[in-house]
């Protein structure tokens, strides 16, 4: 017994080396289940009070060029109302417009944002009091951005494209060939779009776009433009680099997508795995 | 020279908020990432206990954690950092020292505070970006990304030394 007591002594300071990685690793590996670690994020109330307000410094800062997104943003919302209501005016029946529409958006800002990790979030200044919830799809006026995964009362983390844990199912514009997109962690401005088979004709500057498989996202949200094509040997499918749309470095605000429909889809979906 | 605590708690503080709020923001095309907290582990007093020495990398890590959403990535590297602090100053031959002093450079020299920095820095930056890659994928690139950022991380320490220690 008092050899052990003498030993412990002795390497006490190795012992609690030991004990703390061992949690530091117990950590890391547990985070791999991104959803279960809720203490731990950004949205938490200290490190999100911090950044916001850090982030209403920086943004005086940036008023001007986010002025300019909002203004083109506008001009371009004006002149697809103009071609809506002559559309409208050319119809003989009279608008029987559902105002129910299955998606709606909750607009949001970025207050803290990072593209040079492996595993990159973004915290927004909305949570649950703003009927922010999880599995939220995230777009930007250029494209897509990311998923919400945790929400507080007033802020929410999200996973960003640029995260090598998370891929989105994307497809070509052209053609409909559907496969996962996901980001291999070196460049903030390019993806890979994978398993689309070889037969399928990929040309520079084609369309991806969301295929609407999933709840996140509706169909047909830019993603990016095709960069360049590579045939693997070996390898049954071809990868499609494909420059992205959102400037995920100048990010400043999103939409969240609000789908009405998800919970009765992800149902009727789930009945058939459960057979 | 001898600190309070107080002083430390505010270099914990002043430490934190430079990383989370400029340093993180000061990207060479998203492939340097200098991380300059390390500065808190290297400027505890040299009396410190390894227990102490250790319980304070745990904490400091954790802390950069919740504010990059990266539980137990940085705290493993700082961990690391103050357990092999000690062997560091043991080994410099540094006879009848102060031993509340700080082992900054103006204390013990430029060329001795450089080594220790270097070797404290680099053992940092590589665990963690080993760690966040979570293989030897791409070995070369983050060997490469781990040298350049230490290079920058040295550079800011050093120059952090002249504005803290002014006289």
């Amino acid at each position: 017994m008092r050899n052990l007591l003498n030993f412990l002594y002795r390497y006490h300071a190795f012992i609690l080396f030991l004990l703390l990685e061992f949690l530091c690793f117990t950590f890391i590996v547990r985070y791999s289940n991104f959803q279960r670690v809720r203490v731990l994020n950004s949205s938490n109330r200290v490190s999100g009070w911090i950044y916001k307000n850090y982030q209403s410094v920086e943004e005086f800062f940036a008023l001007r060029r986010i002025n300019d997104q909002l203004a083109a943003d506008n001009a371009n919302l004006r002149s697809s109302l103009l071609s809506l209501r002559e559309t409208c005016d050319t119809l003989l029946f009279p608008a029987s417009r559902d105002s129910n529409s299955l998606y709606s958006l909750i607009p949001a800002k970025v207050i803290h944002n990072s593209v040079n990790k492996q595993y990159n979030y973004i915290t927004l200044n909305k949570g649950s009091n703003h009927g922010i919830k999880p599995d939220m799809g995230i777009v930007s006026p250029e494209g897509i951005v990311g998923v919400v995964i945790n929400v507080s009362k007033n802020y929410a983390t999200a996973l960003s494209v640029l995260n090598s844990r998370w891929s989105v199912n994307a497809k070509l514009a052209k053609t409909n060939h559907f496969g996962p997109l996901y980001w291999e962690g070196v460049n903030p401005y390019v993806a890979v779009l994978n398993e689309i088979p070889y037969h399928v004709e990929v040309e520079p500057n084609d369309e991806v776009i969301t295929s609407g498989f999933s709840t996140l996202f509706p169909e047909g949200i830019l993603i990016g433009k095709v960069l360049r094509v590579e045939h693997e040997k070996g390898n049954n499918f071809q990868k499609i680099w494909v420059q992205l749309s959102t400037d995920f470095k100048g990010l400043s605000y999103v939409y969240l997508i609000d789908n009405k429909g998800k919970y009765e889809r992800d149902d009727i979906e789930n009945m058939i795995s459960d057979e | 020279m001898n600190k309070k605590p107080a002083w430390y708690i505010l270099l914990f503080v002043v430490v934190v908020l430079l990383q989370v709020l400029f340093v993180n923001n000061l990207q060479v095309s998203g492939f340097i990432n200098p991380y300059f907290y390390v500065l808190f582990i290297m400027l505890l007093p040299v009396s410190v206990s390894r227990t102490v020495l250790l319980l304070l990398g745990f904490v400091l890590g954790i802390t950069i954690d919740i504010f990059s959403s990266t539980p137990g990535i940085h705290a493993s590297a700082t961990v690391l950092v103050a357990f092999i602090r000690p062997f560091m100053i043991d080994t410099s031959n540094l006879e009848d020292q102060d031993k509340g002093m700080i082992p900054s450079l103006q204390n013990f020299g430029f060329r001795w505070f450089l080594k220790y920095a270097a070797v404290l820095i680099l053992v940092h930056h590589f665990f963690l970006f080993f760690v966040e890659m979570f293989s030897f994928n791409g070995f070369l690139y983050t060997f490469l990304r781990s040298i350049l950022s230490s290079v920058f991380t040295l550079i800011l320490i050093v120059i952090s030394q002249f504005i803290i220690f002014r006289k």
